[in-house]
This record gives C-alpha cells, sequence and structure tokens, in this order.
C-alpha cells in the first residue's frame, strides 16, 4: 500500500527478466526514493544469485488493475469461443504438419 | 452481496485451494490474522540479523566473514519480501515498523538468547535456520498469495544458510578437544529455543484452528517440531555431538523420536520482554531507525528537487 505519509518513500514494483529473450516478471515490491535507488535496490535484493540481467521498475500508484469481484463477467466473452483453439478443427487422418 | 454470502464464498475458494489476491475480498479476520503473522515474520528476519552481526568482525577468516555477510545480506532481503507481502494487505511499512520499535510486535524469541562464541554462528544455522525452514517450507502452500510467493523466495535462498551453519560445527567438532567442547556447547543451548520457535503445542495455541481452517498454517506446531527432531538428531549424532535431552529416543512404533518436556515458562518469559537480550535488539533497532533518519529525508529531498528540474 502507498503510504499515506509524505515522509516515506514511494512504494515500487520491480519486474525482472530472467534471461535475454524472457519476458519481464514480476517479483515483488520496494521502496525508494527515486527510480535509480528502486533499480539498485532491486539488483542488490531481488538479483543477488544471478536471477536477471534486466530490472524494471514502476511505481505502485501507476498501475491499473481489473476488479476481482467483476472477474467472472470481465473475463466471460473467452469462454465460449472455443473455436478459437485449434482442437476445434479436426483434421483427416492423412494431413500432416498442421 | 451479504457479508455471511462472501464469507461462504471465500471458504469454498479455501477449500478449493484457490490464492487469495490482495484485492479479493477476504473477511477482517483473516486479514488481521495475515498482518500479524506476516509482520512478525518480517520482524524476525530483521532482528534476526542482530545475534549474527555481533560476529561478522569477530569471524575466525576471511572465508567465513564473507559466508556470514552474505547470509545476514539474504535476511535483510528476506525481511523485505515479507513486508512487502504485508503491505498488499493495507499496512504500511512505517505503521509495521513503529509497532516494532514500540514494542507492540513481536518477533520470534530465539533472537533475544546471545550469541557467545562462533559455535554460536554453527548452531543458528544449522538449528534456527533448520527449523525456519520446516516452518517456511509448509508456508509456501499458504493461502495468501503475496505470503506464499515470498516464501518460494525464501526458501529457495535458506537452505545454504542451513548448510554453512552445519559446516561450521562439523569443522569445529573435528578440531581440538576445545573446540569440540565449544561446539557441544553451543547446541546446548540453542536446542531447547529451537524446538520451541514452533510455537506452543497445539492444544494450546489460541490461532491454530482458525489458521488451519483458512489454510494460512498447513501443519500443527506439533508435527513440524517432530519433523525438525527428526531430521536433526541423526545430523547432530554424525558430527559426534550430543542432544541434551535425557529422554530423547527413538520410538520403533510411531517412527519418531520422543522427547523431554519443554520448559513453556522460559518461553513465555522470553515472549513477555524478559529474556537475555529482549531489551538490546530492541535498543539497536531503535538507534539503526533513527540513525538513519537524515538519510532517508535527505534521499527524498533529492529526489523531489530532481523531479522539479526534470519538470522545469
Amino acid at each position: 500500500m502507498e503510504s499515506k505519509n509524505k515522509n516515506d518513500w514511494p512504494l515500487w514494483e520491480i519486474f525482472i527478466q530472467s534471461k535475454r529473450g524472457n519476458d519481464h516478471k514480476h517479483v515483488g515490491s520496494l521502496h525508494a526514493a527515486d527510480a535509480r535507488m528502486a533499480i539498485e535496490n532491486a539488483r542488490d535484493v531481488y538479483t543477488r544469485r544471478g536471477e536477471g540481467n534486466s530490472i524494471w521498475a514502476v511505481r505502485s500508484a501507476d498501475v491499473h488493475a481489473s476488479k476481482p469481484e467483476d472477474q467472472g463477467a470481465f473475463f466471460d466473452p473467452a469462454d465460449d469461443k472455443i473455436y478459437r483453439h485449434p482442437t476445434f478443427y479436426p483434421l483427416p487422418e492423412g494431413v500432416k504438419y498442421m | 452481496m451479504p457479508d455471511s454470502q462472501h464469507e461462504k464464498r471465500f471458504q469454498e475458494r479455501i477449500d478449493a485451494e484457490q490464492k487469495v489476491e490482495p484485492r479479493d475480498w477476504m473477511p477482517d479476520d483473516y486479514r488481521k490474522m495475515l498482518v500479524r503473522q506476516i509482520s512478525q515474520h518480517a520482524h524476525s528476519e530483521v532482528v534476526g540479523m542482530l545475534p549474527e552481526g555481533n560476529w561478522i568482525t569477530r569471524a575466525p577468516s576471511l572465508h567465513r566473514k564473507t559466508i556470514l555477510l552474505a547470509k545476514v545480506q539474504d535476511e535483510a532481503g528476506h525481511g523485505l519480501y515479507l513486508y512487502s507481502a504485508a503491505e498488499t494487505l493495507g499496512i504500511s511499512r512505517e505503521e509495521m515498523i513503529d509497532q516494532l520499535l514500540e514494542g507492540r510486535a513481536k518477533y520470534s524469541s530465539i533472537f533475544n538468547y546471545p550469541t557467545l562464541t562462533w559455535a554460536d554462528m554453527g548452531a543458528i544455522g544449522w538449528l534456527v535456520d533448520g527449523a525456519a525452514i520446516i516452518n517456511q517450507v509448509m508456508l509456501t502452500r499458504t493461502s495468501y498469495g503475496p505470503y506464499s510467493r515470498a516464501m518460494v523466495r525464501i526458501c529457495k535462498e535458506e537452505s545454504f544458510h542451513q548448510r554453512q551453519g552445519y559446516q561450521i560445527l562439523m569443522t569445529l567438532s573435528k578440531g581440538t578437544p576445545e573446540q569440540k567442547a565449544m561446539a557441544q556447547d553451543a547446541l546446548d543451548r540453542w536446542w531447547w529455543p529451537a524446538l520451541m520457535m514452533f510455537g506452543p503445542s497445539d492444544k494450546d495455541s489460541v490461532h491454530s484452528v482458525q489458521s488451519m481452517k483458512w489454510k494460512i498454517k498447513r501443519q500443527g506446531n506439533d508435527e513440524l517440531r517432530q519433523t525438525f527432531i527428526d531430521r536433526t538428531v541423526p545430523q547432530a549424532e554424525f558430527i559426534g555431538l550430543k542432544v541434551p535431552d535425557p529422554d530423547l529416543k527413538w520410538n520403533e512404533k510411531t517412527q519418531h523420536y520422543d522427547f523431554g518436556k519443554i520448559d513453556w515458562e522460559e518461553f513465555r518469559n522470553v515472549i513477555k520482554g524478559n529474556g537475555p537480550c529482549n531489551r538490546e535488539r530492541l535498543a539497536a533497532r531503535r538507534k539503526a531507525h533513527e540513525d538513519g533518519a537524515w538519510v532517508r529525508a535527505a534521499a527524498l529531498a533529492h529526489a523531489e528537487k530532481q523531479a522539479k528540474k526534470k519538470a522545469a
């Protein structure tokens, strides 16, 4: 939670890419006065054993999220579209490489 | 939706082994129980740096010193993971730190015992971290997502802590008679407090039933303690040290070790603040917090100044 006290350092969400080519993945959060400190502290706490080679730091206050209570209705459109999956289309026996 | 309906759904989700995430509806008492447990856990990691910090400057070799430094740095990181997990429940970092410094929050009673010799670094790694691992492996399956994720991260780092401790005692026990005696003395002093780390027996534990129902805890205190004893006794025998419990013996029927009575009076007394080092530990934390105040203020002022410059 972002503190209401102005004297506290803001909260940052930290994303680490474990190796080149992979996605950046959320690993946790930390407090820091600015972006540079957030990235340096993230290196010290989240990559002590070679867990990453790239770090993103995002102010927690800037993250917008979907609402868990609407989860059902919100994700509903994906549920009934089975034709989006390849298994919807049976192939004849002899057809290969598809 | 009325609360009773919410609560029913919540329990169904828990029973179905679905994790609870920060923005989900949850009972107030679930939130409170988690804030209490996670913040206590975080405080334990942070206060836990003090007994070992005591030996960094006096480690017997540069090799041991670098290892101990790395371990203590890990504990700071573990404190951070846990504070972050607690913050997702709506409590601020500042509030938790205040609770600790004002003596309103608890932390693991084990850290109120002094570290008198180098062998204590071995005993702490082997026994204290060993006990913590058993508890924390169980907690990787806790129902609250952020707590569970923090535990996974911590468990990955913790096994080096236990091994380095065991290695310290193994080395001492192969040394001179004085060194071996030092190792035995450390085991004698840390064994019982380590067993107390799992908390009171389940039948005397106030929060156990609800905690298990909400799957915050997944196993009882007694079961975890027994696992610890069963694993640790053979490790002690292997390096020729004797567990200081005359009643300890293998029970062929139960396939577990029977062990002697734990002095719960001592446990309650240390929790209440009367352990050998309670005052010293809190005084050290307060001093560190106060001494760092100007750094926190300066960093923030610098960040604000830079932000203004950039905007201009």
